[in-house]
């Protein structure tokens, strides 16, 4: 198994602690991740990326129990095996497209991906050299993937990543991830909130507050 | 792509309030290195061109206005002297040795200085060409002079009345180029060097031709052949007078002469330690002459160009400060849109570490180019003042030479630079980004 969560519980300070259900993921599959506002999505997600250390249990990605590694280690872990698609595209306005994806090559200090050809796949190398203020909402939500891709990664986490889109654009997002994360043998894990999400990725799981 | 091209994008992504700021870092900067490059030259200058001379010794008038113009050149003599009290002074055990000066003529702004061969000796002087004044009317140049007016061995010319351009020309005798000196980067290399008797004689014409301007022989004179012109002057004067033109200048010491004769100041050496105490005392109170020390002297100016001096460093300071505080409040406040673009650089490999230097780099580098720009203007500023201002003693100023000190300017504005980002990049370190990315 790729990805393995265990008993994992996290509380934010002062509130409760939420009580995450176990799952395991393999290469090449996808997961949904659904729960309502404020269920502790989100939370999940930062748990599964390392950013955040839970209280209890923990998460092994591809062997390594993310809670032991630390610190730099740590975001050097990330920037290897975990490649994030955020809710909005928040690329770095003072770097050009190719730039925003050259950063992820050097901050992982991993070869990754041939940049041109990836953002041939995704549709949008005739934006290489723009600037990332020029771009549409939709092509700078393709660049954002396509930085959460240069590294090959192992895994593949996107938090809610179509609520800005239109059914249309949503269908070809979500199609876009699982083409890329299959190409590349990486798990895909999806945390949103969008009904529309469900009709394309059958596996998920649920949140709930409790 | 490495930190230091994210840092430098960043920069140039706000290129109005980057290059504000390393505008006003650079002003400060500039004041500094201009009164920097002053201060090392002027001193070292002022030091170098009265070197060997321990007291001077003109008419009545302030002690610094004959300095000035009996050192340095620079202002207006304070009068004459007789050359009878000179050489009396001459006589006094204290006295080492007298070099007399007679100041007052010049040639296209280039002060003519009447003296002996003493005076080449006292700053060891060096001929590029030709040799020194043997008889009346020939002259020395110094290198800047030769370079500036074009002037080689045997060209003649004619000096002007008073220490600046524009008064009436001693039109009546030539003077000819003799020797042309070396550059030695002092006070020599901007002055015509000659005999006193050169400067007594020039005035001397002028004298005559006023006396007999009636005589219609005498004004129909002109200068185009000097021959002609000393004839003139013999058929009225008598023989003697044209043998004095041809007859050897004294070498040493004051020339031989029967009139009543002036010159402008002396340049004394002591004999011994002694003099210091009693000569300028007994100079000033016993005779009408006045004497002055060329030390004290400067350092009294110094000392009251010092008040404006520390003006310009305060003000300096200020537009450094300045400058520090608006790449503080640059950093702060681009830290604050940016602190999603730190969390996405988190989430993508980059290390806490990694982003403390990234901002550091950027404060580093904004200070860095204000003191490379800053240097280069402040050098800039010095060759304007110094190419504007011709003959005065700024001129002798080098812009383009670079001081060890400038190095402490860039050492000091990186210094800036850091204290300015320690605020700013800890707060980068402390970004949580978990909390960050999911804020928005």
């Amino acid at each position: 198994m790729l990805v393995e969560v265990k008993s994992l519980q996290y509380a934010h300070p002062g509130q409760r602690s939420i009580v995450f259900p176990d799952f395991s993921l393999d290469s090449g599959e996808s997961l949904l991740i659904l729960g309502k506002s404020g269920s502790g999505k989100t939370t999940l997600l930062n748990l599964l990326a390392g950013l955040l250390r839970p209280n209890q249990g923990g998460v092994v990605l591809d062997g390594v129990r993310l809670s032991t590694i630390s610190g730099q280690k740590m975001d050097l872990f990330r920037g290897k095996n975990i490649g994030i698609v955020f809710q909005k595209p928040h690329l770095i306005a003072a770097l050009n497209v190719q730039q925003n994806l050259e950063l992820a090559h050097f901050f992982s200090k991993k070869k990754g991906q041939d940049i041109p050809q990836l953002l041939l796949d995704l549709g949008i190398s005739s934006k290489a050299k723009a600037a990332v203020m020029t771009l549409s909402e939709g092509e700078a939500q393709r660049v954002s993937i396509a930085r959460a891709l240069a590294n090959s990664p192992k895994l593949i986490l996107a938090d809610e990543p179509t609520s800005s889109l239109d059914d249309e654009n949503t269908e070809n997002v979500i199609a876009l991830l699982k083409s890329q994360a299959a190409k590349i043998g990486a798990a895909l894990i999806i945390v949103t909130h969008d009904q529309r999400v469900k009709n394309q990725v059958s596996n998920f799981i649920e949140v709930k507050a409790s | 792509m490495n930190l230091f091209k994210i840092s430098w994008k960043y920069l140039t992504f706000r290129p109005l309030s980057t290059g504000l700021n390393v505008f006003l870092l650079a002003l400060g900067l500039a004041i500094i290195t201009v009164l920097l490059l002053i201060q090392d030259q002027f001193e070292k200058k002022m030091n170098q061109d009265a070197a060997g001379i321990d007291l001077v010794v003109g008419a009545k008038g302030s002690p610094l206005q004959l300095i000035l113009s009996s050192v340095y050149h620079v202002d207006f003599p304070t009068g004459n002297i007789k050359m009878e009290d000179a050489q009396k002074l001459t006589r006094n055990r204290l006295v080492k040795k007298v070099i007399p000066l007679a100041l007052g003529d010049n040639y296209q702004g280039f002060r003519i200085v009447g003296t002996n061969h003493d005076y080449l000796e006292l700053y060891e002087v060096g001929f590029a060409e030709g040799k020194a004044w043997d008889v009346p009317f020939e002259v020395v140049l110094g290198a800047e002079i030769a370079g500036k007016l074009k002037l080689k061995l045997g060209d003649e010319f004619v000096s002007s009345h008073g220490i600046s351009e524009g008064s009436h020309d001693h039109d009546d005798h030539n003077f000819v180029v003799a020797g042309i000196l070396e550059p030695r980067g002092n006070v020599v290399d901007r002055l015509i060097l000659t005999s006193i008797e050169s400067v007594w004689y020039s005035h001397d014409e002028e004298g005559e031709e006023e006396e007999v301007a009636s005589a219609p022989d005498s004004v129909a004179v002109s200068s185009e052949d000097p021959i002609a012109e000393t004839h003139a002057d013999h058929a009225e004067e008598g023989h003697d007078d044209h043998a004095k033109f041809h007859a050897p200048v004294a070498k040493t010491g004051f020339p031989v002469t029967e009139q009543d004769r002036e010159v402008t100041t002396l340049l004394l050496q002591y004999r011994n330690p002694i003099a210091a105490v009693q000569l300028p005392r007994m100079i000033n109170s016993g005779t009408s002459m006045q004497a002055a020390s060329p030390s004290f002297e400067m350092s009294r100016l110094f000392e009251l160009l010092g008040v404006g001096i520390s003006l310009l460093q305060g003000l300096a300071l200020v537009l450094i400060g300045i400058a520090g505080l608006g790449i503080f409040i640059a950093l702060y406040n681009s830290l604050k849109e940016r602190k999603y673009d730190l969390a996405i650089l988190r989430a993508i490999g980059a290390s806490r570490g990694q982003l403390l230097v990234l901002i550091f780099l950027e404060g580093v580098m904004l200070t860095f180019l204000g003191a490379v720009l800053g240097i280069a203007l402040g050098h800039v500023f010095l060759w304007l003042l110094v190419t504007s201002g011709d003959q005065n003693i700024v001129s002798a100023i080098q812009p383009w030479i670079f001081l060890k000190e400038e190095l402490w300017i860039i050492g000091y504005a990186l210094g800036v630079g850091v204290m300015a980002s320690i605020i700013p990049a800890w707060s980068a370190y402390q970004t949580s980004i978990a909390k960050q990315l999911t804020k928005a």
